[in-house]
């Protein structure tokens, strides 16, 4: 008999217990669509985090102050409050003594409300120079960017983000009319190109919001806002000094990232007693982000493959009860010539008919994975509100990616499981005695 | 060997030998017996009706010749092989080749069809046969199942399934062909047209061997052999 003849033979007797088939099949089923479902969402927050750091670009360098802990600045904790985080000076000290870097961007950054008549957002203030923008690839598409001569000149300027410039600017052209942050009055000079945030990379990193940010020439935010920080947070105040809070550098070639950062690191702990500071690579963060998401998929294929199993256990199962129902059959059909391996061959190939429809079933469903997640999304948007609010912005912005491989792995294994499963009943059923099998009732 | 034509050669030939065969079981700690030592020759054209009562032998004598089963001592030659001597595999192409069997329980397979059934000897024959299923056909036609060639086993009477197992029996060619108790589970009119369907294709040369406890049945036969003890008693010629 070719394939095809044995194909046909199997699904028909199969058919002949149709719902103890089909719960074998929806055994198989589950566990493919797990595997395909599960490595799809791994894939779709890895594929989040890598574009994130993409965006950061792979030659910059990214140094950030951080809030040393509560015990290494208790000494300097007093009225005065605390001076932290990166230096004007750090900043001269990395572009003269790095050789590798093409252009740096200091940045100081502080929350504020930005009104217009009556128009008000809370946007964050960011003190930066004209660098700023090719670095962070945000084109001004309308107007133009931060000039150096606004630096020297210490103009009151604004280049505003896209959504902060339509919330303030409903209806009118933004450009050429004033904003005011605090008490200062701004001209807006131009509007970034608008960009979704990204999302975060789990802890050394928060999300930037680029579309609620307005972006001020730093010595024009160092005259008008200030180094220092003054909030009030449970009923006491709190002091803070800060001169800059990131400075972003890029260097001329990916090679040179690592030594680089050593160079940076090296040149900041001679001038910070406390680490209040972060040097982050992104090459690094999508090498480290590249090692986990493998780790992760490991980990998925290990669950799925254990649902693999426990559907091939149900296959073993029904395959066992099958061939104790047909003895007789078995017993015919050795009397009519058939080998003990043409036996173990017409079981096999039900086993295979079974986990193979189950596999093809199970990559259908796997294919539904993006809509169902979209289906899932939509629900909780609009009947648990609260619930949605709460979750991570990784659940909220996951898209599912589909990877070719984990279907054909999923396939594969599951026609494997089959096979596997069914040698057992399949052996049992072909060492029955021809003559005992004959007389079974 | 060849057994690829239909035609059946004119002189009769020995198809099957069993020379001085015994067959012993292991029951419980003790040898039962239950063949003593029996020699047979079955020849072209022969119909041979094998009785005796309950535990005389005759089931294991029809496993043997069956090639299910292998003798304890002796030979039994079948298509120029010694039976004793076989390989389990050599076995099933021994019995896919040059036996066919009908069963008291008919025995088809219920998921198949009448043409189906039929076939299924073909599907253990190597190489095989294109013409498989207008063979089947034929033979369906020749048992009168001519109208009922895709219907299923489960939706025939007994008389019909009994039918569907001798052309089943006939589709490889077979150099015997085994009955055991072929009517026993039909009532006496379809015995008969069972009987009279073994009749006519005895009657185109066809060696059949029967097991039967019916003295009415096995009086259709033109050889009837009573075993007792694990022994033939006697060996009778009927009158035709």
């Amino acid at each position: 008999m070719n394939v095809i003849q044995q194909l046909k033979l199997g699904f028909r007797s199969l058919m002949l217990h149709k719902l103890r088939s089909a719960l074998a099949v929806l055994g198989i089923l589950i566990g493919v669509t797990a595997v395909i479902w599960l490595v799809a969402m791994g894939e779709g927050v890895s594929y989040q985090a890598q574009q994130q750091i993409k965006e950061l670009g792979a030659t910059s360098i990214i140094i950030r102050t951080i809030k040393p802990s509560e015990e290494a600045n208790s000494d300097s904790g007093s009225r005065s409050g605390i001076a932290y985080g990166l230096l004007r000076s750090d900043y001269d000290r990395i572009i003269t003594n790095v050789p590798t870097i093409l252009s740096a961007v200091p940045m100081r950054e502080i929350s504020r409300d930005v009104r217009r008549d009556e128009f008000a957002v809370s946007a964050q203030v960011i003190g930066c120079t004209p660098e700023y923008f090719p670095i962070n690839r945000l084109p001004v598409v309308r107007g133009r960017p931060l000039a150096a001569s606004d630096l020297r000149g210490l103009e009151n300027v604004v280049v505003l983000a896209h959504d902060v410039a339509e919330r303030l600017f409903p209806i009118q052209d933004p450009l050429g009319r004033a904003i005011q942050i605090g008490t200062e009055f701004y001209v807006v000079v131009g509007i970034a190109q608008d960009r979704t945030a990204a999302a975060a990379i789990g802890g050394s990193f928060s999300a930037r919001q680029y579309n609620r940010d307005v972006y001020i020439p730093l010595s024009t935010f160092r005259k008008r806002i200030g180094d220092r920080v003054i909030t009030v947070r449970g009923g006491t105040f709190q002091n803070e000094t800060i001169e800059l809070n990131q400075i972003t550098a890029v260097v001329d070639d990916v090679a040179s990232v690592d030594t680089s950062a050593d160079i940076i690191r090296a040149l900041l702990s001679r001038y910070h007693k406390t680490l209040d500071y972060a040097v982050v690579v992104p090459k690094e963060l999508l090498e480290q982000a590249e090692t986990l998401r493998m780790m992760f998929n490991v980990l998925l294929l290990l669950i799925a493959g254990i649902s693999l199993v426990v559907g091939g256990i149900g296959i073993m199962n029904i395959m066992l009860a099958t061939v104790t129902e047909r003895t007789r059959e078995i017993g015919i059909r050795r009397a009519l010539g058939a080998t003990k391996g043409e036996i173990v061959q017409q079981f096999l190939w039900e086993t295979v008919v079974l986990s193979g429809t189950g596999g093809l079933l199970g990559v259908a469903v796997g294919f539904l994975c993006g809509p169902t997640v979209e289906g899932v999304r939509l629900v909780i948007e609009s009947f648990m509100p609260d619930v949605w609010s709460t979750l991570p912005s990784t659940i909220h912005q996951l898209e599912p990616r589909l990877a070719p491989w984990s279907i054909v792995a999923a396939f594969g294994i599951s026609v494997g499981v089959g096979i596997v499963f069914g040698i057992y009943p399949a052996q049992r059923a072909a060492n029955m005695d021809p003559i005992e099998a004959l007389r079974h009732e | 060997m060849n057994n690829n034509t239909h035609e059946v050669p004119q002189e009769p030939v020995r198809v099957a030998t069993v020379r001085n065969v015994t067959k012993v079981y292991r029951l419980g700690g003790q040898d039962v017996k239950a063949l003593a030592g029996v020699s047979l020759e079955f020849k072209q054209g022969d119909f041979v009706a094998i009785m005796g009562s309950s535990g005389s032998g005759k089931s294991t004598l029809l496993n043997l010749l069956g090639c299910l089963d292998r003798p304890t001592t002796g030979h039994y030659l079948l298509g120029g092989h010694d039976v004793a001597t076989l390989s389990d595999e050599d076995l099933s192409r021994v019995r896919g080749r040059y036996l066919g069997f009908v069963f008291q329980s008919y025995n088809l397979i219920q998921q198949l069809s009448v043409v189906e059934n039929i076939m299924v000897p073909l599907s253990y024959q190597t190489p095989i046969r294109p013409d498989g299923r207008e063979l089947s056909t034929k033979l369906a036609t020749l048992v009168g199942l001519a109208g009922r060639l895709d219907h299923r086993p489960s939706q025939l009477s007994g008389g019909q399934q009994q039918r569907v197992a001798i052309a089943r029996a006939l589709v490889n060619n077979p150099h015997v062909i085994l009955a055991d108790e072929p009517t026993g589970n039909l009532d006496t009119a379809t015995s008969n047209e069972i009987m009279d369907l073994l009749d006519v294709l005895n009657h185109t040369g066809r060696t059949i061997v029967m097991v039967t406890h019916e003295p009415d049945i096995a009086e259709r036969a033109k050889t009837v052999i009573t075993l007792r003890d694990g022994l033939i008693q006697s060996v009778e010629q009927n009158q035709t």
